[in-house]
């Protein structure tokens, strides 16, 4: 997406964390070409290209191998309701840049928070201390990557206030007292980032990119009798303030009533293993905790995941197709460039049952001897790289849902979840079940809640016997926390049938 | 940034503040610094450094209220404009009238005792040294076995530095300091590939540990070779230390002033009720010395003081913070845990499994969750079977099922080896009559 200089500079009054940097008077970057998208980015961050020069010597100037910069300012707002108001607001503003340099496997990292040159030197010597020879390096290469355009948006969210956003959450609260006498509370909140970032390495490579990201959602609490339930639904794209509308207040209130409704007939399903079947949508959960971590490269490069020694082979039946995609318009996993400067791919996992490719950041491509899948990802500039998720999806298979009903005599049917773990190297995985169903004699029967199905991944895989014809891409506030760092995700399944995994339930 | 100068720059956004519209204000500000090296095939894998700092500003206008926060201290034009402009867009909110600063009388008034949490010798201490520590971490394990696939051993040191002022008379600074050596061993036997850790921790460098780790993360997961569930069933459960503290999230987050008054806890109305077994004794210490938690005033301002949270299993104190004691007409407690003490019983860990006819030793959680407002609970869990008083199998896999209340008043003994590396310190706890779902 491209901006002209009003975006960077814009300080509408009514913008809760407005976006301005008072900059210095900048000569125009000296003898380079620059184009005037990279240009904007250049003065945002008060750089020129003779700083940046600068610095990226300075980290290389022990003898590492190769060093990166990545300069980030991320602007975040948020606004909750909580007992029938709009009552509380938040904004926050992190800038800095990660100065990161490698030698061989090995990470040097510091960052600085402060844009002048003498800060930003110190951060990039400490990093650079990884390698220990006097080495000379002097850049001079400027090659502009363009990055690609996943998510251009209409209203950017610093052109917003919070008095345009306040109706939209006291209506999802209205919204969800109106659809059922039981509800007693609402927590409804809408959050909204920014982020700018440049980028530049020792390859001489120079990038940009411009990050809008929102959520919205409303937690519902309702009562019968004594018996208090409640759940939860959101959403989150890579969309600007245009996505707000009536229809998605009406469509996250009604899915919140639903699911809270549902879990006051719910019982748990007796212990032990069943099939499970994975509803269409967030039953994707099965793919980032089952498959997704241990296909990670860094894991299977330290042979430490349990897919470690799987590559090209058979690990799943030949109708499963499993991709990874950072490519997928407004999507909330989705980047124009990853973290590291690299292109993002729309990646095959597992392709035609086959493991295909793990997800590769820079090092682990390079000890792979593969191109990079832009899986590079950060919390921040305040963490390294690591390989990362983004969505993560099975391509629709060769049954429906009912002939897969049809297949169980007893299990369970699951498509609500709130969170998921895996032990990469054991392959043990997790996830929360809020609500489902029994499935009894091809029948779906009573609500089921509360439950951890656990299973083991290579297993999981190889187990999946069916998958059908009707996919969904679950577009909730998915985190993906590895080693200290969030980033966000998503996930999206197809119905499918596993033929069994280990159900918490109860003992009769 | 020193201490004066953090000082002086909160009294300023204060006085900004005030001006600018807004009744009360609160400033904190920190100062973090942190140092990460992780050493695996004997070569620095990553060398990380930090120093960050930040300011969150507390906003209270017209009965609106927001917070906001920037590492963006340098430029005073900008950060007054970012201030100014914060309050402005209060101004769109709903009003809330039970906002505000606490009641001054409550506040910490100085003069506490010095708790030891910082060691002023930080900034001190050789890197090389501690590149060494780790190096020796990793030296223990190497070439011990030959089903070690990957050792990571890591170096952590942080220390950090938080001062607060509110715009009604609050002044007060804490630092505190940690260091950490840990390891993390994967071993191979057959397809699966299980791994442990093992760490220690320490407020003071020279207190910390720095022999057995490797050792210890080997010895660990070495014994989950071979590992997989069970029959499913209901026995007895024994948590180890290391991990009990974690049993008590549920119970203690059900006793949060805001859960409590947004109708998400199973503990409503239950003041005085008893809700866990007579081994139930919990108590919230925040000064104890070098306690990871420890501390004389909490995130308010408010003085902390020592109070039992569950004696014999009876129900004796919420935590309740100002804004949701005012909606719930109840006295802030503070809404912050501190130290968390179960008070210990009279058997080591080898006593308790010992004591079993047939029950499982859980020593990891694998996800799962509970339910906030049923407590309804279902976690994954590995560990060992236990058969007539001896280890017998590793097991995982698995998941247990049922309900907080129902656990705690299933809580059939403490052990005596509280866990001293935490905030939370929990000796081993043994559960009766469990569901452990399996095969």
């Amino acid at each position: 997406m491209n901006f002209n200089r009003r975006n960077f500079l814009i300080t509408s009054g009514a913008a809760m964390a407005g976006t301005i940097i008072i900059p210095p008077f900048l000569e125009s970057c000296s003898s380079q070409k620059i184009s005037p998208d990279v240009k904007n980015y250049l003065e945002h961050f008060q750089m020129t290209t003779d700083i940046l020069g600068k610095i990226i010597s300075g980290a290389m100037s022990k003898g590492g191998d190769y060093a990166d910069l990545f300069f980030e300012h991320r602007i975040s707002n948020n606004i909750s309701l909580q007992d029938g108001k709009v009552n509380s607001a938040g904004s926050n503003i992190d800038y800095g840049v990660g100065i990161r340099v490698l030698k061989g496997d090995q990470t040097g990292f510091a960052y600085s928070e402060s844009m002048d040159t003498e800060s930003m030197l110190d951060a990039a010597k400490m990093a650079a201390s990884i390698a220990s020879v006097r080495g000379a390096f002097n850049n001079d290469i400027f090659s502009e990557k363009v990055p690609s355009d996943y998510y251009s948006i209409k209203t950017t969210w610093e052109d917003v206030s919070v008095k345009d956003k306040v109706p939209f959450v006291q209506n999802i609260n209205d919204k969800i007292f109106s659809l059922d006498e039981k509800v007693i509370k609402v927590n409804a909140f809408l959050s909204d980032e920014t982020s700018y970032v440049l980028f530049y390495n020792s390859d001489g490579r120079l990038s940009y990119d411009y990050r809008p990201l929102a959520s919205f959602g409303a937690v519902c609490i309702m009562q019968k009798g004594k018996q208090i339930e409640n759940s939860y639904s959101a959403r989150s794209y890579r969309k600007g303030f245009e996505w707000l509308s009536e229809e998605l207040v009406d469509e996250i209130a009604k899915e919140a009533v639903d699911r809270t409704n549902l879990l006051f007939e719910a019982t748990k399903p007796k212990a032990g293993e069943m099939p499970v079947i994975l509803g269409a949508g967030g039953s994707g959960i099965l793919l980032h905790e089952a498959i997704g971590h241990a296909f990670e490269a860094d894991f299977n490069r330290k042979k430490t995941s349990i897919f470690s020694d799987k590559m090209g082979k058979r690990v799943a039946e030949n109708f499963i197709n499993i991709i990874d995609d950072g490519t997928l318009i407004n999507n909330r996993g989705s980047l124009n460039i990853d973290d590291e400067g690299n292109d993002v791919k729309k990646t095959y996992l597992v392709k035609d049952g086959v493991l295909n490719s793990y997800i590769h950041d820079r090092i682990s491509s390079q000890y792979y001897n593969v191109e990079p899948t832009g899986n590079g990802r950060r919390q921040s500039y305040q963490y390294i790289p690591q390989p990362r998720m983004r969505s993560t999806y099975m391509e629709p298979g060769p049954h429906t849902k009912e002939e897969i009903l049809a297949e169980v005599d007893y299990g369970v049917y699951v498509d609500n979840f709130s969170n998921g773990q895996v032990k990469i190297g054991a392959g043990d995985f997790t996830f929360f079940v809020k609500s489902g169903y029994l499935v009894e004699k091809g029948k779906l029967t009573e609500p089921i809640k509360d439950i951890n199905i656990v299973g083991n991944g290579p297993q999981a895989l190889s187990d999946i016997s069916m998958a059908a014809d009707d996919y969904k891409t679950d577009n909730g506030t998915w985190m993906c926390g590895k080693g200290g760092q969030s980033v966000p995700v998503t996930m999206g399944l197809p119905t499918v049938l596993v033929k069994k995994l280990t159900v918490g339930g109860i003992n009769t | 940034m020193t201490k004066e100068e953090k000082y002086a720059l909160a009294n300023r956004v204060i006085d900004h503040a005030l001006e600018s519209g807004a009744q009360q204000v609160k400033v904190i500000i920190n100062h973090n610094q942190s140092n990460n090296i992780s050493i695996r095939e004997e070569k620095i894998e990553n060398l990380e450094q930090s120093i960050e700092r930040g300011m969150r500003i507390y906003l209270f206008v017209d009965n609106k209220y927001s917070v906001h926060s920037t590492n963006r201290l340098d430029n005073r034009r900008e950060l007054n404009k970012f201030i100014s402009e914060a309050i402005e867009s209060t101004k769109y909110l709903a009003e809330d009238e039970y906002r505000s600063l606490p009641e001054p009388g409550l506040y910490y008034k100085g003069n506490g005792p010095d708790l030891k949490t910082c060691d002023n010798g930080f900034k001190s201490i050789d890197p090389q040294q501690k590149i060494y520590s780790a190096f020796a971490v990793e030296k223990e394990v190497l070439g011990q076995d030959e089903r070690i696939i990957s050792v990571t051993a890591s170096y952590d040191d942080g220390m950090s530095d938080t001062v607060m002022v509110t715009s009604n008379g609050f002044e007060g600074d804490r630092s505190n300091t940690y260091y950490s050596l840990s390891a993390s061993v994967s071993v191979k036997e057959g397809d699966a590939r299980p791994g442990d850790y093992w760490y220690d921790s320490s407020v003071f460098y020279n207190q910390l540990e720095k022999k057995g780790i490797g050792k210890k993360a080997l010895e660990r997961a070495l014994k989950k070779l071979g590992q997989g569930k069970i029959e499913s069933a209901n026995m007895p459960m024994i948590i180890e230390n290391r991990l009990a503290g974690q049993s008590l999230a549920p119970l203690v987050q059900a006793l949060n002033g805001s859960a409590i008054q947004q109708k998400n806890s199973f503990l409503i109305d239950m003041l005085g009720e008893k809700v866990g077994s007579d081994k139930l004794d919990l108590v919230d210490d925040p000064f104890i010395i070098s306690g990871r938690g420890s501390g004389l005033f909490d995130n308010e301002g408010l003085a902390l003081k020592k109070r039992t949270v569950f004696e014999k299993g009876v129900l004796k104190s919420y935590y309740i913070d100002t804004y949701y004691g005012k909606k719930l007409g109840m006295d802030p407690t503070s809404g912050i845990t501190t130290n968390l003490v179960l008070k210990p019983g009279d058997r080591n860990l080898e006593e308790m499994i010992a004591s079993l006819d047939k029950g499982i030793l859980v020593t990891g959680f694998n996800g799962g969750n509970a339910n906030g407002s049923t407590g309804d609970f279902s976690y994954g869990i590995d560990g060992f079977l236990i058969k007539k008083g001896k280890i017998v199998k590793p097991v995982s896999e698995m998941n247990i099922t049922g309900n907080m209340l129902k656990l705690f008043k299933n809580l059939a003994e403490v052990g005596n080896d509280v866990y001293k590396d935490a905030a939370w310190r929990s000796p081993s706890l043994l559960f009766n009559n469990v569901s452990f779902s399996g095969l």
